[in-house]
């Protein structure tokens, strides 16, 4: 199928929808093309879920500007868009008094990126605002305006505002060659070619072959893979209610402990470099790696209530900051590449960066009616009884449980996916609703979800899949085969 | 809706229905069973396979036999009620339970006695940290077991068995039976933590391989299960290095462990006990909150139903007695503790009134023994009771009656331990 319009954006990942929304509120048509079967399916599931203040990165570095930026933007983003954001602050611990000096650079280079509220604490106290750091901990650095986040939660929401604007996004559809043309550019996909004037490149780990397609080879994109161990709610007593880090490495800001914004907690991640762009294999001694790395800052791990353990590639340019902008060979190529840490606190400023350049080339003028919003989403867990009841009343869906862990009902899961942009995948579900997200880890679940996606999606249970592209779970009985 | 109730029952598996049955037989005259599933009856509906019943039916059953047994002694009794597709969300100390379903919308109930009978759930890929990839083709046993026996689908073709429980065995047998290939049955420990007619009537009988010892050492695969390496382990459950072996397969289903749902009894802030993953009970089955019992798989996981029965029968008859102001004083509470060679013990203590009656405990020991054996329950360094055993497995849980008479006696602390005889 051909399809005509002023900018495609490669990948969907956090960058990719948050470029998109912004995008969509200008009077220019946009089309979003990803290969996995949904949006947020690569880096974007499987980092830490930090807003970071922006402390880390070199001051003038783009990191260091977007990540400062972009904090602040999401202050403002997570009323609009009704964000998954808590604003804890976070910690950064020395046990060493070569420690306690990084953390006063670290808060120079802060000051120095224009981070507010930064603050040096004694080892006391950081354990009076979390009771199980180590002993060893004599400094902290404090900066309030770190906050944890929802990953999935936040690219859905710029991915549903920029599909309430009119932009279109084509899933399980991948980018196979970009030829210019007529001024512009053919994207040819496994959905059929799109014409555009501006091409967008948010790849994620394959943003220099989407570069290199369209003819720029200016940089090259080296995965490293970190991996994590998710905990159970009821261990969160015994972990941390904020964000602790260690004192960062040469190439990492170390092993953390972490809380989630629905009440879980993770340690990671480590830092593996790797040439596989896609092996997200969890592995024994990285386990043990970050199990010892987390133990520096909280002693006691309570490891019988570890629920998962996943593992996510960052992409790191060759220039160690992020690629954003018009490529330097290539007009209307516009890359937003390298994005790895702080790449999600990044993403609403690198979207208005590039909207903000786009709409200058284009001479484009902001839409009169853009929305802000999305689509409210009903949290049954959340409400009160009375409202609770109220909507049972108008959709009796809300008042059968299909997640027994998460309190999830058929009537968010059914939301999840009739919503614009919505969950075509079981994980797919699990990241709109948190279904499976418990303890059980979608034991009891599961089956129920399967039945759900294959009844409103209109497609037979063995065509449901988990979460890429091949990812089957289920087939017909002998004889019958996958059809 | 806002009712007083005798007794409720939380979960409408064997061990709700038959508590209900129980609470019934007792005086009890309006009893409410609530059931998150569709129909009552439990994980049992799903256990197609027999071997059910033979110690509480005195006859062989399946699965789904033995449920709709439980169902048949209450369906027409009009002193029972049954609410499924209803979710339990909090019950109260002041035994308000809070529930939704979709007809009803939120309810408020109130019972003079409540009964936890909500069951266990399976152990995760993530809780025993499997490395590797996180393709589709990973199911617990019991997800799978839902989606053959139930639903009508297969997970895949080529299978392998993580863990050597009664559900991973029984799954192996299924598969085999559905056309599929069990390539093997992977078990950590030195021992098989399943029934031994499961192992001759579902691997054996199969030539299905089972490999003490081992575990998997990584999952392969990006969107869908490839293989997997398995390794020996060591006596501590390490893996070897340089024992890795490859398995081709699409498919892992895990059989690695039960654990009592226990989320509304923690709500409740009962006293739990560390091993059984339950809440402590005494002989009548009452929780740490008066009113309040508990029976079946959500106090310890048991291995077979007739035992759950047997456990709710005590329950439901005590639930009744105590919401009909029968339950009589309990002049002396008696720890029940674990010595030599016994893991847990339920009933973890006694409450002993005027009223002494027998007492059944259940116990599960630390490690297989063989050979002259003797259970022995001793009181203030008497032997109340004793007997000769000549296996005992972890796998298989132990019960045995203290008499009436010797109970009437008790005044110190029992211990239970199995020893081997000279």
């Amino acid at each position: 199928m051909e399809r005509k319009t002023d900018v495609v954006v490669i990948g969907g990942g956090i960058t990719g929808t948050a470029i998109l929304a912004a995008l969509a509120r200008l009077d220019l048509s946009c089309v979003l093309v990803e290969k996995e079967p949904d949006i947020a399916a690569g880096t974007t599931k499987a980092n830490s879920a930090i807003l970071h203040a922006g402390f880390d990165a070199p001051t003038g570095s783009m990191k260091a500007k977007m990540n400062v930026e972009g904090n602040r933007l999401y202050y403002e983003l997570r009323e609009e868009l009704n964000l998954d954001i808590e604003w804890t602050g976070s910690l950064v611990c020395a046990t060493t008094d070569e420690e306690k000096a990084q953390i006063e650079e670290l808060k120079a280079r802060g000051d120095a990126n224009g981070v507010p509220g930064l603050e040096i604490w004694d080892g006391d106290k950081a354990r009076g605002k979390e009771p199980n750091l180590s002993q060893k901990i004599c400094a902290a650095l404090w900066a309030p305006t770190a906050g944890i986040c929802w990953p999935f939660g936040m690219a859905a929401a710029f991915a549903e505002n920029a599909a309430e604007n009119g932009a279109e996004i084509l899933r399980d559809c991948e980018v196979t060659g970009i030829r210019a043309e007529n001024g512009g550019f053919a994207v040819e996909t496994t959905q059929g070619t799109v014409q555009a004037r501006f091409v967008v490149n948010a790849a994620g780990v394959f943003a220099d072959k989407v570069a290199a397609m369209a003819g720029d080879t200016s940089f090259s994109i080296h995965p490293r893979k970190g991996e994590y161990i998710l905990f159970d709610k009821t261990a969160q007593g015994k972990l941390v209610k904020g964000i602790v880090f260690p004192a960062p490495t040469k190439t990492t800001k170390g092993i953390l402990v972490c809380a989630t914004t629905h009440g879980n907690t993770f340690i990671g991640p480590n830092a593996q470099e790797q040439d596989s762009r896609e092996d997200t294999a969890v592995t024994t001694p990285g386990m043990d790696e970050i199990i010892a790395g987390a133990k520096k800052l909280v002693p006691e791990l309570p490891m019988g209530a570890a629920i998962t353990e996943f593992a996510g590639i960052r992409a790191v340019s060759d220039t160690n900051d992020f690629i954003v902008g018009e490529s330097k060979t290539v007009k209307g190529l516009y890359h937003a590449a390298g994005i790895q840490s702080p790449g999600l606190t990044s993403a609403p400023a690198i979207a208005r960066l590039l909207a903000d350049e786009i709409a200058k080339a284009a001479g484009a003028k902001a839409k009169a009616d853009a929305k802000t919003g999305r689509p409210a989403q009903p949290i049954f867990r959340e409400l009160s009884s009375g409202e609770q009841a109220k909507l049972i009343e108008k959709d009796a869906r809300y008042g059968r449980v299909i997640c027994r862990c998460e309190t999830i009902t058929e009537g968010e899961i059914v939301d999840a996916i009739k919503r614009p942009c919505g969950a075509r995948t079981v994980d797919g579900v699990k990241r709109r609703t948190r279904v499976g997200m418990g303890r059980c880890q979608g034991g009891f679940c599961g089956p129920r979800v399967i039945e759900i996606l294959s009844r409103e999606l209109n497609i037979p249970v063995p065509k449901v899949r988990k979460d890429g592209a091949d990812s089957y779970m289920y087939e017909e009985k002998l004889g019958g085969g996958r059809k | 809706m806002s009712e007083m109730y005798d007794v409720i029952l939380v979960g409408g598996g064997p061990a709700g229905l038959t508590a209900a049955f129980s609470a019934q037989q007792n005086g009890a005259k309006k009893i409410l069973v609530l059931e998150r599933d569709r129909e009552p009856g439990g994980i049992l509906q799903q256990c197609v396979h027999n071997g059910f019943g033979l110690h509480h039916f005195k006859e062989e059953l399946t699965g789904p036999g033995y449920a709709q047994r439980c169902y048949d002694l209450v369906k027409d009794l009009p002193e029972v009620e049954i609410l499924v597709d209803t979710m339990v969300l909090e019950v109260r100390k002041d035994k308000t339970v809070c529930a939704i379903n979709p007809k009803r919308g939120v309810m408020e109930l109130h019972g003079k006695s409540i009964i936890l009978t909500m069951g266990c759930r399976e152990r995760t890929r993530g809780a025993i940290r499997i490395p590797g990839t996180r393709p589709a083709g990973v199911y617990t046993a019991g997800a799978a077991q839902r989606m053959v026996n139930m639903e009508g689908y297969i997970p895949g073709k080529k299978i392998v068995i993580l863990g050597s429980g009664d559900i991973g065995l029984i799954m192996a047998r299924r598969m085999s039976l559905e056309g599929c290939k069990v390539q093997a049955v992977l078990e950590i420990c030195p021992f098989s933590n399943g029934l031994t007619r499961n192992i001759v009537q579902c691997l054996n009988d199969y030539d299905i391989p089972l490999h003490l010892s081992h575990t998997i050492v990584a999952i392969h695969g990006k969107d869908r299960v490839t293989g997997i390496t398995a390794a020996k382990v060591d006596d501590k459950m390490r893996p070897i290095p340089g024992t890795e072996f490859e398995i081709d397969c699409d498919t892992v289903l895990l059989s690695v462990g039960l654990i009592p749902e226990n989320e509304l009894s923690n709500g409740l802030g009962l006293k739990m006990h560390p091993l059984t993953g339950g809440p402590i009970v005494d002989q009548r089955r009452e929780t740490s909150e008066p009113g309040i019992f508990a029976a079946g798989n959500v106090v310890h996981v048991h291995d077979l139903v007739d035992f759950v029965s047997d456990e709710a029968e005590i329950a439901g008859k005590f639930a009744a007695k105590a919401a009909l102001g029968e339950a009589g004083g309990a002049a002396r509470d008696l720890a029940v503790t674990t010595g030599d060679n016994v893991r847990t013990c339920v009933p973890q203590h006694l409450r002993l009134g005027a009223d002494a009656e027998k007492v059944r405990l259940f116990m599960r020991v630390t490690k297989p023994m063989r050979g002259k054996l003797k259970l022995s329950v001793m009181s203030g360094g008497e032997e109340v009771f004793s007997k000769p055993l000549m296996i005992a497995k972890p796998s298989e849980m132990i019960a045995v009656d203290l008499p009436e008479a010797k109970i009437a006696s008790l005044s110190s602390e029992l211990v239970v331990s199995l020893t081997e005889g000279k």
